[in-house]
C-alpha cells in the first residue's frame, strides 16, 4: 500500500471521520457496513458512524463467537460476523421473474435490476478475495447472472485492514489477508495508539478517489509516519494468527480420499445445519421456487440460497443421490477446497474461517486437511486386538 | 495498485432473460406407457430456442408448477421439439397431463450432447436404457442422416418389460432397416414377449463393432451406464470414446445454481453427455 501517489491518500482525525459517510452520501451511495445487532456485528445500512460497533470486538473460536468491549473506541476493532457482501449482490431471497396468464399463453415479466448504488464500508482482504469468487462464479462463465451482473456494477469496495487476526481466521496461508493488495476501490486503515485515533483513506481507483475528492480538503495527506503505521498494523494481524491452511496440493488430495476413513469421523459431529454454507461468503448454491397466487393467474419465481447439506438438494426421481451426511460433508469440502479449482480455476476457501466459528459443533475445515493428509490407517479392525 | 474494471452492467436488449421460459404450444401427446408421453411442441410467438443439437436438453416449464430438465428426442420444421417425459414427481406430472393446445414454456437448449460429428468415419455403438432413449434418438436421425459418414451402426435398446419401450412402432421400422443392426431386451417379460430377456449388457457381446474404431453413446440409468461402459471398455472400446449421459437434480441449467454437481462437473454445462475415461473413478463411489 506504500506505493501510491499522495493525492489519492487522506488522513482523517477521528472527529473528522462523519465526513467519509457525508462524501458518500454526496457520490450517491447508501453506506452498508458493520453494526451491533443480536450479539453480533452484522451487515447492514448505516447511517452515521454512530452505527460502527464502536468499542466492540469478535471473540471467536471453533463453535463460538462473542462479542466484548475492546476497551477502547476503534471502529473496526473486529474481525468477521456471521454475515458476507455477498447478501447485497446475490441477496438470500430475489424473485427472478413474474409470468401472467394470457388466454392459453402466458406472458413473462424478467425482475428489474435497477437498485441503489451501494458503497460496502469495512470489507476485509478476504472477503474481497471472495468477491473476486463471486465475481467469476456469477459473471465469468458463459452465461452471467442478470441481477449480480448489475449489482455488482453499482457497488463501491472500502476495505479496511485488519489490525488483529480473529480466532478462527487462516487468511495469511491462503494468501488472501490481512493485507489488501486490490480489488477495492478505497483502502482504509484504522490507526490506533500510537497517537491520536486516525484513518489512513487511500483510493486505488477513479470511483474511490472522487470520494476523496468529495472531502474537499478535509483531513491531510499521510506522512511516512502514518504509511508506516499502517504495515505495521496489518503486520500485527498477520502475525496474530494462529491458525493455517496449506492449500498446497489439495485438490489433487481431495481427488484421492474420498474413501478416507475420516469422512466417517467428521460425517458423525456434523449436523447438517447448512451454518457452514450459510456464512460462507463465496457459497452460492440457489433452488428455485414457483409461488403461484391463489387464482393460478400469477406466478413468481423465486431464487433462495440452497445447501448442499439439505436432503433435497440433490433429489432425482423422488430420492436424494447424497443422502448419508458423510457424502454431504464430503460435497461441501471437496468442493470448497477441491473441485472449485477444476471449474473456476481458484479456490473457494478464502480463509475467513466463518465455517469453523459458526459450525456449532466446531467442525474446523483446516484440522480435517490437516488429517487427511496423513496416511490412511489400513481398512479393517484397527485399534482391535 | 490497479483493480480490475467492475463487470459489464446487464443490457436490458439482451437475447432474453437467462430464466425466463418461452411460451410453446403443444401440438400433440402420445402416450408411450402408463407413466410415459411424448410431447411435440411448437413456439407460440416468434422467440423460440435455438436449435438443439443431439443429446442437449431443456428445461420445461409447466405454469404455476415449475421446471425440470428434459431432454430433446426430436426437432422439426419451425421450431418444433420432441420430448419425452417420465412422471417421477410434481413437474412432471403436471408435464404428462399437457393436452394438445396446453401451453408449456422452453429454455434452452442446454449442455453438450453426443459428439456425433467427432465420431465419422467409426463404427457407433448406442446403447439405451428404458428412458435413455429419447436423449439419443436424434443422435441416430442424424448418424442416418449421413449414414455413408459412418461404419457400422448398433443399437441395443433395453427396457424392464415391454411395456416399458417406448417409441414402439418407430423401433419396428428401425428393425426392418439395413443400414443398422438392432437388438431390443427387456429385463423381464410374460409369455407374449418373442424378444430377449435379459439386461442390456447380456446383448452387447453379440454386437457387431470393431472396438478399435468404435465411438459408443451409452445412456440409461446410472448403474446401466457404468456396467455398460465398463463392458464396451472390457472389449477394447477406448474410455475417452465410450460416452454417457449424466442426471443430476438441476435448477437452473446454466451452471449457477449448484445442484447439478458431479465431482469436478456442473452436469448442466459440462455434460450431460461425458466421456467414461472422465468418470470411470467416480461413478463406483456411492452417493458422490
Amino acid at each position: 500500500m506504500s506505493e501510491l501517489e499522495p493525492a489519492s491518500s487522506r488522513v482523517l482525525s477521528r472527529e473528522e471521520f462523519p465526513q467519509l459517510f457525508e462524501a458518500l452520501g454526496e457520490s450517491g451511495y447508501e453506506i452498508v457496513g458493520p453494526t451491533v445487532r443480536d450479539g453480533a456485528i452484522v451487515y447492514d445500512r448505516l447511517r452515521s458512524v454512530d452505527d460502527l460497533p464502536i468499542g466492540w470486538t469478535d471473540r471467536q473460536e471453533a463453535g463460538r463467537y462473542r462479542l466484548e468491549p475492546r476497551g477502547d473506541r476503534a471502529l473496526f476493532g473486529y474481525n468477521v460476523g456471521p454475515f458476507t457482501w455477498k447478501k447485497f449482490l446475490f441477496p438470500a431471497r430475489e424473485r427472478l421473474w413474474t409470468a401472467t396468464r394470457d388466454g392459453v399463453s402466458f406472458r413473462v415479466e424478467p425482475e428489474p435490476t435497477e437498485g441503489p448504488r451501494l458503497a460496502l464500508l469495512g470489507m476485509r482482504a478476504c472477503e474481497l478475495a471472495g468477491l473476486a469468487v463471486t465475481d467469476k462464479v456469477f459473471t465469468g462463465g458463459p452465461v452471467s447472472d442478470p441481477g449480480y451482473r448489475a449489482r455488482r456494477a453499482r457497488i463501491l469496495r472500502i476495505a479496511v485492514q485488519c489490525g488483529q487476526a480473529g480466532g478462527t481466521c487462516f487468511c495469511v496461508s491462503m494468501g488472501t489477508g490481512p493485507a489488501v493488495r486490490g480489488g477495492a476501490d478505497l483502502v482504509l486503515t484504522e490507526l490506533l495508539a500510537p497517537g491520536p485515533h486516525r484513518f489512513l483513506l487511500q483510493a486505488s481507483t477513479e470511483a474511490g478517489a472522487d470520494v476523496l475528492r468529495c472531502l474537499r480538503g478535509a483531513g491531510r495527506a499521510p506522512s511516512p509516519d502514518d504509511l508506516g503505521q499502517a504495515e505495521a498494523t496489518v503486520a500485527r494481524a498477520a502475525g496474530s494468527m494462529h491458525r493455517s491452511l496449506d492449500p498446497g496440493g489439495v485438490p489433487e488430495l481431495l481427488r484421492e480420499t474420498l474413501e478416507h476413513p475420516r469422512w466417517e469421523i467428521v460425517a458423525a459431529r456434523c449436523l447438517s445445519c447448512t451454518n457452514c454454507t450459510m456464512v460462507c461468503p463465496t457459497c452460492f448454491c440457489s433452488t428455485h421456487e414457483e409461488v403461484p397466487d391463489l387464482e393460478g393467474t400469477k406466478v413468481e419465481r423465486w431464487r433462495r440460497w440452497d445447501s448442499c447439506f439439505n436432503l433435497g438438494f440433490t433429489e432425482l426421481h423422488g430420492a436424494p443421490v447424497r443422502k448419508s451426511g458423510l457424502s454431504r460433508y464430503r460435497q461441501w469440502l471437496t468442493h470448497k477446497l477441491g473441485t472449485w479449482h477444476d471449474q473456476f480455476g481458484m479456490s473457494g476457501c478464502i480463509g475467513c474461517g466463518r465455517c469453523i466459528t459458526w459450525c456449532p459443533v466446531g467442525i474446523d475445515l483446516t484440522e480435517e486437511i490437516a488429517v487427511l493428509r496423513t496416511p490412511a490407517p489400513p481398512a479393517g479392525k484397527e485399534g482391535k486386538p | 495498485m490497479l483493480a480490475e474494471p467492475p463487470p459489464e452492467p446487464a443490457d436490458p436488449a439482451d437475447e432474453g432473460h437467462p430464466f425466463a421460459p418461452i411460451p410453446y404450444a403443444v401440438r400433440a401427446v402420445a402416450a408411450e406407457t402408463p407413466d410415459t408421453v411424448t410431447l411435440t411442441v411448437e413456439p407460440r410467438g416468434s422467440r423460440r430456442i435455438g436449435p438443439p443439437q443431439p443429446g442437449q436438453f431443456v428445461m420445461l416449464y409447466a405454469f404455476g408448477i415449475g421446471e425440470s430438465p428434459i431432454g430433446v428426442a426430436g426437432t422439426g420444421p419451425d421450431g418444433l421439439l420432441v420430448h419425452t417425459v417420465r412422471n417421477v414427481g410434481r413437474v412432471t406430472a403436471a408435464l404428462t397431463r399437457l393436452t394438445p393446445g396446453d401451453t408449456v414454456g422452453v429454455r434452452g437448449p442446454y449442455g453438450h450432447g453426443w459428439p456425433v460429428a467427432e465420431a465419422r468415419d467409426r463404427d457407433i455403438v448406442v446403447v439405451a436404457g428404458g428412458l435413455g432413449l429419447p436423449p439419443l434418438r436424434p443422435a441416430i436421425y442424424r448418424l442416418l442422416q449421413q449414414r455413408e459418414a459412418y461404419g457400422r451402426l448398433e443399437i441395443v435398446y433395453g427396457a424392464r418389460t415391454p411395456k416399458d419401450l417406448v417409441y414402439y412402432e418407430e423401433i419396428q421400422g428401425w428393425r426392418r432397416r439395413r443400414d443398422l443392426r438392432l437388438q431390443v431386451t427387456v429385463d423381464a417379460a410374460g409369455r407374449e414377449w418373442y424378444g430377449d430377456v435379459g439386461v442390456v449388457t447380456t446383448r452387447l457381446p453379440d454386437a457387431r463393432f470393431e472396438p478399435s474404431r468404435t465411438t459408443a453413446f451409452v445412456c440409461g440409468p446410472e448403474i446401466m451406464m457404468r456396467l455398460t461402459a465398463q463392458a464396451l471398455v472390457a472389449r477394447g472400446v477406448a474410455p475417452e470414446a465410450t460416452w454417457v449421459s449424466m442426471e443430476r437434480n438441476m435448477k437452473c441449467a446454466i451452471g449457477l445454481c449448484g445442484h447439478c454437481q458431479y465431482g469436478p462437473s456442473f452436469v448442466c454445462r459440462d455434460g450431460p453427455v461425458l466421456p467414461y475415461s472422465s468418470l470411470a473413478k467416480l461413478l463406483p463411489l456411492r452417493e458422490l
